[in-house]
Protein backbone atom coordinates (compact mmCIF):
# COMPACT_ATOMS: atom_id res chain seq x y z
CA UNK A 1 0.00 0.00 0.00
CA UNK A 2 1.33 3.90 -0.72
CA UNK A 3 1.65 5.91 1.71
CA UNK A 4 3.28 8.87 0.41
CA UNK A 5 3.07 9.72 -3.69
CA UNK A 6 5.54 12.88 -4.71
CA UNK A 7 4.40 13.65 -8.68
CA UNK A 8 5.94 16.05 -10.78
CA UNK A 9 7.43 17.91 -7.84
CA UNK A 10 9.76 21.56 -8.97
CA UNK A 11 10.87 23.84 -6.78
CA UNK A 12 12.84 27.36 -7.92
CA UNK A 13 14.22 29.73 -5.57
CA UNK A 14 13.85 33.38 -6.25
CA UNK A 15 16.70 35.11 -5.39
CA UNK A 16 17.08 38.49 -3.47
CA UNK A 17 17.24 41.48 -5.66
CA UNK A 18 21.06 41.81 -6.61
CA UNK A 19 21.60 38.55 -6.20
CA UNK A 20 22.70 35.93 -9.14
CA UNK A 21 23.55 32.62 -10.06
CA UNK A 22 25.22 31.21 -12.88
CA UNK A 23 23.28 28.74 -14.30
CA UNK A 24 25.26 26.29 -17.17
CA UNK A 25 26.90 29.53 -17.78
CA UNK A 26 24.04 31.73 -17.99
CA UNK A 27 23.06 34.45 -15.16
CA UNK A 28 20.01 33.85 -13.76
CA UNK A 29 18.48 35.48 -10.49
CA UNK A 30 16.63 32.12 -9.37
CA UNK A 31 17.59 28.85 -8.48
CA UNK A 32 15.46 25.70 -9.34
CA UNK A 33 16.52 22.74 -6.95
CA UNK A 34 14.22 20.39 -7.63
CA UNK A 35 13.20 19.45 -11.66
CA UNK A 36 10.34 17.12 -11.13
CA UNK A 37 10.65 14.73 -8.61
CA UNK A 38 8.35 11.57 -8.71
CA UNK A 39 8.52 8.96 -6.28
CA UNK A 40 6.38 6.71 -4.64
CA UNK A 41 7.00 5.47 -1.04
CA UNK A 42 4.97 2.58 0.35
CA UNK A 43 3.69 1.97 4.06
CA UNK A 44 6.08 1.23 7.06
CA UNK A 45 8.62 1.56 4.42
CA UNK A 46 12.21 2.76 5.41
CA UNK A 47 13.91 5.07 2.73
CA UNK A 48 17.27 6.96 2.37
CA UNK A 49 17.81 9.87 0.58
CA UNK A 50 21.24 10.52 -1.06
CA UNK A 51 22.53 12.70 -3.38
CA UNK A 52 25.38 15.89 -3.63
CA UNK A 53 25.21 18.73 -2.04
CA UNK A 54 22.49 20.84 -3.46
CA UNK A 55 20.49 18.03 -5.05
CA UNK A 56 17.57 19.78 -3.19
CA UNK A 57 17.13 16.79 -0.56
CA UNK A 58 15.71 18.77 2.09
CA UNK A 59 14.26 21.21 0.13
CA UNK A 60 12.12 17.69 -1.02
CA UNK A 61 11.76 16.57 2.89
CA UNK A 62 10.43 19.68 3.40
CA UNK A 63 7.50 20.03 0.88
CA UNK A 64 6.55 16.47 2.07
CA UNK A 65 6.50 17.61 5.91
CA UNK A 66 4.38 20.64 4.62
CA UNK A 67 7.01 23.42 5.41
CA UNK A 68 7.72 24.78 2.01
CA UNK A 69 5.54 24.52 -0.69
CA UNK A 70 6.46 23.13 -3.85
CA UNK A 71 6.31 25.37 -7.28
CA UNK A 72 4.59 22.53 -8.65
CA UNK A 73 3.36 19.16 -8.56
CA UNK A 74 2.03 17.45 -5.39
CA UNK A 75 2.73 15.33 -2.68
CA UNK A 76 0.22 13.01 -1.18
CA UNK A 77 0.11 11.28 2.36
CA UNK A 78 -2.84 8.86 2.04
CA UNK A 79 -4.52 10.35 -0.31
CA UNK A 80 -4.17 13.77 1.08
CA UNK A 81 -2.39 16.76 -0.46
CA UNK A 82 -0.08 18.47 1.52
CA UNK A 83 -0.08 21.92 1.58
CA UNK A 84 0.60 22.43 5.71
CA UNK A 85 2.41 20.52 8.25
CA UNK A 86 0.12 17.76 8.56
CA UNK A 87 -0.24 15.80 12.49
CA UNK A 88 0.45 12.93 11.05
CA UNK A 89 4.19 13.45 10.30
CA UNK A 90 7.13 13.82 12.19
CA UNK A 91 9.93 15.47 11.66
CA UNK A 92 13.60 15.30 13.11
CA UNK A 93 16.75 17.94 12.31
CA UNK A 94 19.86 17.84 12.16
CA UNK A 95 20.72 20.15 15.14
CA UNK A 96 17.89 18.53 17.49
CA UNK A 97 15.74 21.72 17.69
CA UNK A 98 14.90 20.91 20.95
CA UNK A 99 13.60 23.84 23.24
CA UNK A 100 16.67 24.88 25.00
CA UNK A 101 14.30 25.74 28.19
CA UNK A 102 12.71 22.95 28.39
CA UNK A 103 13.84 19.50 30.17
CA UNK A 104 14.17 16.22 28.14
CA UNK A 105 10.53 15.13 29.33
CA UNK A 106 9.12 18.65 28.94
CA UNK A 107 10.57 18.49 24.97
CA UNK A 108 8.79 15.63 23.87
CA UNK A 109 5.51 16.33 25.43
CA UNK A 110 5.61 19.72 23.21
CA UNK A 111 4.58 17.57 20.37
CA UNK A 112 1.88 16.15 22.07
CA UNK A 113 0.34 19.38 24.04
CA UNK A 114 0.30 21.35 20.75
CA UNK A 115 -2.11 18.16 19.75
CA UNK A 116 -4.55 18.92 22.48
CA UNK A 117 -3.31 15.63 24.43
CA UNK A 118 -4.02 16.23 28.12
CA UNK A 119 -1.52 16.48 31.11
CA UNK A 120 -1.61 12.85 32.48
CA UNK A 121 -1.43 10.89 29.05
CA UNK A 122 1.26 13.15 27.50
CA UNK A 123 3.48 12.53 30.93
CA UNK A 124 3.13 9.02 30.41
CA UNK A 125 3.62 8.55 27.17
CA UNK A 126 6.74 10.67 27.46
CA UNK A 127 8.37 9.07 29.58
CA UNK A 128 7.74 5.48 27.83
CA UNK A 129 9.47 7.05 24.97
CA UNK A 130 12.45 8.33 26.86
CA UNK A 131 12.87 5.11 28.51
CA UNK A 132 12.58 3.70 24.80
CA UNK A 133 15.47 5.65 24.34
CA UNK A 134 17.35 4.50 27.13
CA UNK A 135 17.18 8.13 28.79
CA UNK A 136 14.99 7.21 32.16
CA UNK A 137 16.33 9.28 34.99
CA UNK A 138 17.12 11.47 32.17
CA UNK A 139 13.51 13.52 32.27
CA UNK A 140 14.77 16.94 34.16
CA UNK A 141 17.74 17.80 32.23
CA UNK A 142 17.84 20.32 29.86
CA UNK A 143 18.86 20.01 26.41
CA UNK A 144 22.50 22.38 27.37
CA UNK A 145 23.05 19.19 29.62
CA UNK A 146 22.75 16.33 27.62
CA UNK A 147 24.99 15.58 25.09
CA UNK A 148 24.39 15.51 20.78
CA UNK A 149 23.99 12.25 21.17
CA UNK A 150 21.40 12.35 24.14
CA UNK A 151 19.88 15.27 22.63
CA UNK A 152 18.90 14.04 19.21
CA UNK A 153 17.25 11.00 21.10
CA UNK A 154 15.10 13.35 22.38
CA UNK A 155 14.07 14.86 19.24
CA UNK A 156 13.77 11.03 17.95
CA UNK A 157 11.70 10.70 20.48
CA UNK A 158 9.61 14.06 20.09
CA UNK A 159 9.14 12.95 16.78
CA UNK A 160 7.41 9.78 17.23
CA UNK A 161 5.52 10.63 20.72
CA UNK A 162 2.81 11.78 18.68
CA UNK A 163 2.24 8.61 16.52
CA UNK A 164 3.05 9.50 13.08
CA UNK A 165 2.85 7.98 10.46
CA UNK A 166 5.61 9.80 8.59
CA UNK A 167 9.12 10.45 9.95
CA UNK A 168 10.59 12.77 8.42
CA UNK A 169 14.86 12.90 8.59
CA UNK A 170 17.04 15.41 7.47
CA UNK A 171 20.62 14.24 8.43
CA UNK A 172 20.10 13.38 11.99
CA UNK A 173 22.83 12.12 12.74
CA UNK A 174 25.47 14.06 11.14
CA UNK A 175 26.49 16.26 13.72
CA UNK A 176 27.44 13.10 15.70
CA UNK A 177 30.73 11.19 16.38
CA UNK A 178 30.88 8.29 14.46
CA UNK A 179 30.35 5.83 17.34
CA UNK A 180 27.20 7.74 18.54
CA UNK A 181 25.79 7.62 14.81
CA UNK A 182 26.46 3.77 15.32
CA UNK A 183 24.78 3.35 18.22
CA UNK A 184 21.80 5.61 17.08
CA UNK A 185 21.30 3.77 13.95
CA UNK A 186 21.41 0.47 15.30
CA UNK A 187 18.94 1.94 18.13
CA UNK A 188 16.47 3.48 15.33
CA UNK A 189 16.15 0.91 13.91
CA UNK A 190 15.10 -1.15 16.47
CA UNK A 191 12.21 1.03 17.92
CA UNK A 192 11.25 1.72 13.56
CA UNK A 193 11.07 -2.55 13.32
CA UNK A 194 8.68 -2.27 16.45
CA UNK A 195 6.39 0.30 15.19
CA UNK A 196 6.75 0.35 11.45
CA UNK A 197 6.69 3.75 10.58
CA UNK A 198 7.24 5.11 7.52
CA UNK A 199 10.55 6.92 7.30
CA UNK A 200 12.36 9.09 4.85
CA UNK A 201 15.91 9.68 5.78
CA UNK A 202 18.21 12.07 4.42
CA UNK A 203 21.51 11.62 4.69
CA UNK A 204 25.45 12.11 3.48
CA UNK A 205 26.61 8.59 4.28
CA UNK A 206 26.32 6.23 1.79
CA UNK A 207 27.07 3.11 4.70
CA UNK A 208 24.01 4.94 6.73
CA UNK A 209 21.84 4.84 3.40
CA UNK A 210 22.55 1.35 3.11
CA UNK A 211 22.67 0.22 6.43
CA UNK A 212 19.37 1.56 7.32
CA UNK A 213 17.22 1.51 4.40
CA UNK A 214 14.59 -0.63 2.37
CA UNK A 215 15.17 1.42 -0.60
CA UNK A 216 17.89 4.27 -1.37
CA UNK A 217 17.11 6.94 -3.08
CA UNK A 218 20.36 8.25 -5.37
CA UNK A 219 19.44 12.19 -6.50
CA UNK A 220 21.10 13.88 -9.29
CA UNK A 221 23.37 17.12 -8.95
CA UNK A 222 21.55 20.43 -9.01
CA UNK A 223 18.49 20.54 -10.01
CA UNK A 224 17.92 17.42 -8.20
CA UNK A 225 15.86 14.56 -9.99
CA UNK A 226 15.31 11.18 -9.26
CA UNK A 227 18.27 9.26 -10.72
CA UNK A 228 18.23 5.70 -9.48
CA UNK A 229 16.24 3.84 -6.87
CA UNK A 230 18.17 1.19 -5.15
CA UNK A 231 16.64 -1.90 -3.58
CA UNK A 232 18.55 -3.05 -0.36
CA UNK A 233 17.55 -6.69 0.21
CA UNK A 234 19.93 -6.57 3.04
CA UNK A 235 17.92 -9.37 6.00
CA UNK A 236 16.35 -7.91 9.30
CA UNK A 237 16.83 -7.41 11.55
CA UNK A 238 20.16 -5.63 11.20
CA UNK A 239 23.27 -5.93 13.03
CA UNK A 240 26.19 -3.66 13.17
CA UNK A 241 28.44 -6.97 11.81
CA UNK A 242 26.58 -6.84 8.37
CA UNK A 243 28.46 -3.62 7.55
CA UNK A 244 31.61 -6.47 6.72
CA UNK A 245 29.34 -8.33 4.60
CA UNK A 246 30.05 -9.08 1.40
CA UNK A 247 26.86 -7.86 0.20
CA UNK A 248 26.83 -4.83 1.68
CA UNK A 249 30.08 -3.64 0.04
CA UNK A 250 28.40 -5.07 -2.75
CA UNK A 251 25.95 -1.88 -2.17
CA UNK A 252 28.40 -0.02 -1.45
CA UNK A 253 29.89 -0.04 -5.13
CA UNK A 254 25.82 0.24 -6.74
CA UNK A 255 25.65 3.82 -4.31
CA UNK A 256 28.82 5.24 -5.29
CA UNK A 257 28.69 4.25 -9.03
CA UNK A 258 25.06 6.11 -8.83
CA UNK A 259 26.09 8.74 -7.22
CA UNK A 260 29.99 9.42 -8.85
CA UNK A 261 29.05 11.44 -11.75
CA UNK A 262 26.57 13.60 -9.50
CA UNK A 263 28.75 14.25 -7.34
CA UNK A 264 31.48 15.22 -9.99
CA UNK A 265 28.71 17.60 -11.75
CA UNK A 266 28.04 19.12 -8.38
CA UNK A 267 31.55 20.13 -7.65
CA UNK A 268 31.82 21.89 -11.02
CA UNK A 269 28.33 23.30 -10.53
CA UNK A 270 29.42 25.08 -7.57
CA UNK A 271 33.02 25.85 -8.70
CA UNK A 272 31.52 27.92 -11.23
CA UNK A 273 29.56 30.47 -8.86
CA UNK A 274 31.95 30.84 -6.04
CA UNK A 275 30.00 33.49 -4.95
CA UNK A 276 26.79 32.23 -4.38
CA UNK A 277 28.31 28.85 -2.95
CA UNK A 278 30.10 31.26 0.27
CA UNK B 1 44.10 12.80 45.05
CA UNK B 2 44.14 15.75 43.62
CA UNK B 3 42.36 18.91 45.43
CA UNK B 4 41.13 22.13 44.21
CA UNK B 5 39.41 25.08 46.15
CA UNK B 6 36.84 27.06 45.40
CA UNK B 7 37.87 30.50 43.25
CA UNK B 8 36.58 32.73 45.81
CA UNK B 9 39.13 31.37 48.61
CA UNK B 10 36.04 31.11 50.80
CA UNK B 11 34.05 27.97 49.86
CA UNK B 12 34.57 24.87 51.33
CA UNK B 13 37.44 22.34 49.45
CA UNK B 14 36.18 19.51 47.48
CA UNK B 15 38.10 16.69 45.61
CA UNK B 16 37.85 16.83 41.97
CA UNK B 17 35.10 14.63 40.34
CA UNK B 18 35.56 12.15 37.94
CA UNK B 19 35.45 13.28 34.40
CA UNK B 20 32.52 11.25 33.40
CA UNK B 21 30.79 11.39 36.54
CA UNK B 22 26.72 12.94 36.38
CA UNK B 23 26.76 16.16 38.42
CA UNK B 24 23.97 17.05 39.47
CA UNK B 25 23.68 20.07 41.63
CA UNK B 26 27.22 21.64 41.21
CA UNK B 27 26.72 24.49 38.77
CA UNK B 28 24.41 26.98 40.86
CA UNK B 29 26.48 25.78 43.76
CA UNK B 30 30.12 27.35 42.29
CA UNK B 31 28.40 30.36 41.40
CA UNK B 32 26.29 31.39 44.69
CA UNK B 33 30.05 31.28 46.13
CA UNK B 34 32.00 33.34 43.66
CA UNK B 35 29.44 35.64 43.99
CA UNK B 36 30.16 35.86 47.61
CA UNK B 37 33.80 35.87 46.85
CA UNK B 38 33.73 39.13 44.37
CA UNK B 39 31.04 40.83 46.98
CA UNK B 40 33.95 40.25 50.00
CA UNK B 41 36.40 41.82 47.49
CA UNK B 42 34.38 44.82 47.12
CA UNK B 43 33.89 45.25 50.73
CA UNK B 44 36.96 47.13 52.08
CA UNK B 45 36.57 50.06 49.69
CA UNK B 46 33.49 50.48 50.33
CA UNK B 47 33.75 50.57 54.38
CA UNK B 48 36.36 52.68 53.42
CA UNK B 49 34.49 55.22 51.98
CA UNK B 50 32.00 54.93 55.05
CA UNK B 51 34.82 55.87 57.63
CA UNK B 52 35.69 58.88 55.55
CA UNK B 53 32.40 59.82 55.40
CA UNK B 54 32.44 59.96 59.27
CA UNK B 55 35.46 61.24 60.01
CA UNK B 56 36.06 64.29 57.13
CA UNK B 57 33.30 66.40 58.61
CA UNK B 58 34.46 65.53 62.39
CA UNK B 59 37.74 66.54 61.65
CA UNK B 60 36.72 70.00 59.91
CA UNK B 61 37.98 68.74 56.50
CA UNK B 62 34.04 69.12 54.85
CA UNK B 63 31.28 71.16 56.29
CA UNK B 64 29.34 69.39 58.78
CA UNK B 65 26.12 71.35 58.41
CA UNK B 66 26.39 70.49 54.67
CA UNK B 67 27.83 67.30 55.54
CA UNK B 68 26.62 65.21 58.67
CA UNK B 69 29.07 62.53 59.88
CA UNK B 70 27.23 59.19 59.13
CA UNK B 71 26.46 58.42 62.48
CA UNK B 72 23.98 61.58 62.53
CA UNK B 73 22.44 60.63 59.23
CA UNK B 74 22.07 56.89 60.68
CA UNK B 75 20.44 58.25 63.77
CA UNK B 76 18.10 60.76 61.56
CA UNK B 77 17.36 57.48 59.58
CA UNK B 78 16.60 55.20 62.75
CA UNK B 79 14.31 57.94 63.90
CA UNK B 80 12.61 58.36 60.39
CA UNK B 81 12.49 54.66 60.67
CA UNK B 82 10.60 55.00 63.85
CA UNK B 83 8.20 57.51 63.50
CA UNK B 84 6.87 56.17 60.19
CA UNK B 85 8.27 58.60 58.08
CA UNK B 86 10.17 56.71 56.07
CA UNK B 87 7.97 53.47 55.43
CA UNK B 88 5.23 55.82 54.59
CA UNK B 89 7.58 57.60 51.73
CA UNK B 90 8.71 54.23 50.67
CA UNK B 91 5.47 52.58 49.96
CA UNK B 92 4.04 55.33 48.00
CA UNK B 93 7.53 56.00 45.84
CA UNK B 94 7.57 52.11 45.21
CA UNK B 95 4.32 52.10 44.38
CA UNK B 96 4.30 54.88 42.20
CA UNK B 97 6.84 53.15 40.63
CA UNK B 98 5.64 49.40 40.54
CA UNK B 99 2.42 50.91 38.75
CA UNK B 100 4.02 52.68 35.53
CA UNK B 101 6.38 49.39 35.52
CA UNK B 102 3.62 47.13 35.74
CA UNK B 103 1.38 49.01 32.80
CA UNK B 104 4.58 49.44 30.45
CA UNK B 105 5.13 45.77 31.09
CA UNK B 106 1.75 45.07 29.97
CA UNK B 107 2.27 47.26 26.76
CA UNK B 108 5.42 46.42 25.90
CA UNK B 109 5.48 42.56 25.57
CA UNK B 110 2.69 42.20 22.82
CA UNK B 111 4.05 45.20 21.02
CA UNK B 112 7.62 44.05 20.78
CA UNK B 113 6.05 40.72 20.13
CA UNK B 114 4.40 42.57 17.16
CA UNK B 115 7.44 44.50 15.81
CA UNK B 116 9.71 41.56 16.22
CA UNK B 117 7.81 39.45 14.67
CA UNK B 118 6.50 41.25 11.89
CA UNK B 119 9.02 43.70 9.72
CA UNK B 120 6.09 45.65 8.37
CA UNK B 121 4.47 46.66 11.45
CA UNK B 122 8.37 47.77 12.69
CA UNK B 123 8.95 50.05 10.05
CA UNK B 124 5.38 51.63 10.45
CA UNK B 125 6.28 52.29 14.21
CA UNK B 126 9.95 52.66 14.53
CA UNK B 127 10.58 55.83 13.77
CA UNK B 128 7.93 57.03 16.26
CA UNK B 129 9.25 54.96 18.83
CA UNK B 130 12.77 56.36 18.48
CA UNK B 131 11.10 59.70 18.53
CA UNK B 132 9.50 59.22 21.83
CA UNK B 133 12.42 56.94 23.05
CA UNK B 134 14.92 59.62 23.37
CA UNK B 135 12.83 62.63 24.60
CA UNK B 136 13.36 63.15 28.40
CA UNK B 137 10.36 61.72 31.07
CA UNK B 138 11.94 64.71 32.53
CA UNK B 139 10.82 66.97 29.88
CA UNK B 140 7.45 65.36 29.35
CA UNK B 141 6.65 65.82 33.24
CA UNK B 142 5.26 69.09 32.73
CA UNK B 143 3.15 67.48 29.74
CA UNK B 144 2.20 64.89 32.15
CA UNK B 145 0.80 67.73 34.92
CA UNK B 146 -1.11 69.57 32.03
CA UNK B 147 -2.84 66.76 31.09
CA UNK B 148 -3.41 64.07 34.09
CA UNK B 149 -2.89 66.78 37.14
CA UNK B 150 -0.30 67.17 40.16
CA UNK B 151 -2.02 63.52 41.33
CA UNK B 152 -0.91 60.02 41.25
CA UNK B 153 -1.63 59.65 37.50
CA UNK B 154 1.36 62.34 36.29
CA UNK B 155 3.50 59.90 38.35
CA UNK B 156 2.54 56.48 37.33
CA UNK B 157 2.97 58.27 34.03
CA UNK B 158 6.34 59.21 33.97
CA UNK B 159 7.23 55.85 35.39
CA UNK B 160 5.45 54.14 32.55
CA UNK B 161 7.41 55.98 30.68
CA UNK B 162 10.44 56.09 31.75
CA UNK B 163 9.82 51.85 32.10
CA UNK B 164 8.77 51.01 28.82
CA UNK B 165 11.48 51.80 26.09
CA UNK B 166 13.78 49.49 27.89
CA UNK B 167 11.25 47.00 27.98
CA UNK B 168 9.93 46.86 24.33
CA UNK B 169 13.09 47.32 22.74
CA UNK B 170 14.52 44.11 24.57
CA UNK B 171 11.15 42.27 23.60
CA UNK B 172 12.29 43.12 20.05
CA UNK B 173 15.78 42.08 20.32
CA UNK B 174 14.29 38.62 22.16
CA UNK B 175 11.34 37.89 19.17
CA UNK B 176 14.43 38.42 16.63
CA UNK B 177 17.18 36.30 18.45
CA UNK B 178 15.20 33.50 18.52
CA UNK B 179 16.43 30.59 16.39
CA UNK B 180 14.20 29.99 12.96
CA UNK B 181 15.38 26.21 13.31
CA UNK B 182 12.73 26.10 16.90
CA UNK B 183 9.75 28.32 14.32
CA UNK B 184 10.81 25.37 11.77
CA UNK B 185 10.25 22.67 14.68
CA UNK B 186 7.31 23.96 16.22
CA UNK B 187 5.58 24.55 12.78
CA UNK B 188 6.68 20.83 11.56
CA UNK B 189 4.60 19.96 15.14
CA UNK B 190 1.75 22.02 13.89
CA UNK B 191 2.09 24.35 16.25
CA UNK B 192 -0.78 27.18 15.86
CA UNK B 193 0.26 30.90 15.65
CA UNK B 194 -1.16 31.78 19.27
CA UNK B 195 1.41 28.31 20.63
CA UNK B 196 3.76 29.86 18.95
CA UNK B 197 4.14 33.05 20.77
CA UNK B 198 2.85 31.37 23.90
CA UNK B 199 5.20 28.24 24.11
CA UNK B 200 7.89 29.36 21.81
CA UNK B 201 8.93 32.98 20.59
CA UNK B 202 7.80 34.12 25.00
CA UNK B 203 10.11 31.80 26.25
CA UNK B 204 13.01 32.03 23.86
CA UNK B 205 12.69 36.10 24.80
CA UNK B 206 12.63 35.68 28.17
CA UNK B 207 16.08 36.49 28.87
CA UNK B 208 16.40 39.00 27.14
CA UNK B 209 12.87 40.63 28.55
CA UNK B 210 14.15 40.29 31.81
CA UNK B 211 17.71 42.17 31.14
CA UNK B 212 15.33 44.78 30.08
CA UNK B 213 13.36 44.26 33.11
CA UNK B 214 16.22 45.17 34.67
CA UNK B 215 17.00 48.46 33.24
CA UNK B 216 13.02 49.68 33.56
CA UNK B 217 12.78 49.33 37.21
CA UNK B 218 16.04 50.82 37.82
CA UNK B 219 14.95 53.89 35.17
CA UNK B 220 11.30 54.00 37.27
CA UNK B 221 12.90 54.32 40.36
CA UNK B 222 14.83 57.06 39.62
CA UNK B 223 12.26 58.59 37.62
CA UNK B 224 9.81 58.62 40.79
CA UNK B 225 12.45 60.29 42.32
CA UNK B 226 12.81 63.04 40.27
CA UNK B 227 9.37 63.14 39.85
CA UNK B 228 8.67 63.40 43.35
CA UNK B 229 11.51 66.21 43.83
CA UNK B 230 9.72 68.69 40.80
CA UNK B 231 6.09 68.03 41.94
CA UNK B 232 5.20 66.25 44.61
CA UNK B 233 4.13 66.28 48.37
CA UNK B 234 4.66 62.60 49.65
CA UNK B 235 7.60 60.23 48.94
CA UNK B 236 11.12 59.21 48.83
CA UNK B 237 11.94 61.95 46.77
CA UNK B 238 9.59 64.86 48.20
CA UNK B 239 11.33 63.66 51.48
CA UNK B 240 15.22 64.65 50.19
CA UNK B 241 14.11 67.49 48.54
CA UNK B 242 12.06 68.95 51.51
CA UNK B 243 14.57 67.87 53.29
CA UNK B 244 17.35 69.67 52.12
CA UNK B 245 14.78 72.81 51.53
CA UNK B 246 14.41 72.71 55.71
CA UNK B 247 18.58 72.20 55.99
CA UNK B 248 17.56 69.32 57.90
CA UNK B 249 20.62 67.99 55.97
CA UNK B 250 21.14 64.58 58.00
CA UNK B 251 17.43 63.17 57.01
CA UNK B 252 18.26 64.62 53.58
CA UNK B 253 20.90 61.91 53.48
CA UNK B 254 19.20 59.49 55.18
CA UNK B 255 16.66 59.76 52.10
CA UNK B 256 19.50 59.13 49.86
CA UNK B 257 20.61 56.21 51.35
CA UNK B 258 17.24 54.53 51.59
CA UNK B 259 16.92 55.40 48.14
CA UNK B 260 20.48 53.39 47.30
CA UNK B 261 19.48 50.29 49.80
CA UNK B 262 16.34 50.01 47.61
CA UNK B 263 17.73 50.02 44.53
CA UNK B 264 20.79 47.53 45.76
CA UNK B 265 18.22 45.32 47.16
CA UNK B 266 15.46 45.40 43.66
CA UNK B 267 18.72 44.96 41.64
CA UNK B 268 19.76 42.02 43.66
CA UNK B 269 16.51 40.96 43.52
CA UNK B 270 16.22 40.86 39.88
CA UNK B 271 19.32 39.02 39.24
CA UNK B 272 18.58 36.57 41.17
CA UNK B 273 15.30 36.33 39.49
CA UNK B 274 17.52 36.42 35.99
CA UNK B 275 19.09 33.76 37.42
CA UNK B 276 16.10 31.31 37.91
CA UNK B 277 14.38 32.59 34.59
CA UNK B 278 17.49 31.21 32.90
CA UNK B 279 18.58 28.49 34.17
CA UNK B 280 18.20 26.17 31.62
CA UNK B 281 21.26 28.13 30.00
CA UNK B 282 23.94 26.87 32.68
CA UNK B 283 25.33 23.94 30.63
CA UNK B 284 26.89 20.86 32.97
CA UNK B 285 29.92 18.82 32.62
CA UNK B 286 30.52 16.42 29.31
CA UNK B 287 28.26 13.45 29.25
CA UNK B 288 28.70 9.75 27.96
CA UNK B 289 26.85 9.70 24.80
Amino acid sequence: MDRIKITGIHKTFQLKPGQFVNVDGVESDSVTVLDGVDLTIRKGEFITLVGPSGSGKSVLLDIIGGLTLASSGTVEIDGKIITKPDPKTGYVFQQYALFPWRTALANIEYALEVRGVGRRERTDKARYFLSLFGLSGFEDRFPNQLSGGMQQRVAIARALAADPEVLLMDEPFAALDAQTRELLQAELLRIWEKINTTVVFVTHSIDEAIFLADRIVVMTARPGRVKEIIDVDLPRPRGGDIRASAQFNAHRGTVWEALRDEVNKAQKDWALSPAYAA
Amino acid sequence: MAYVTDKSGLGPIAPTRSRDAVRTVPAARKKRSLHLGSFGYGLPLLITFFLLWEIAPRLGWLNAIFFPPLSEVLVAWYRMLLDGTLSANIGISLQRAFIGFALALVVAIPLGFLMGRYSTFEKVSDLLVQTLRNTSQFALLPVFILLLGIGEASKVAITFYSSIFFLLINTIAGVKSVEPLLLKAARSMGTSDLDLFRKVILPASIPHIVSGARLAVKSSIFAVIGAEMLAAKSGLGYLIQNSQLMMETADMYAGILTMTFIGLIVNYLLVGFERWATGWKTPSDALPH
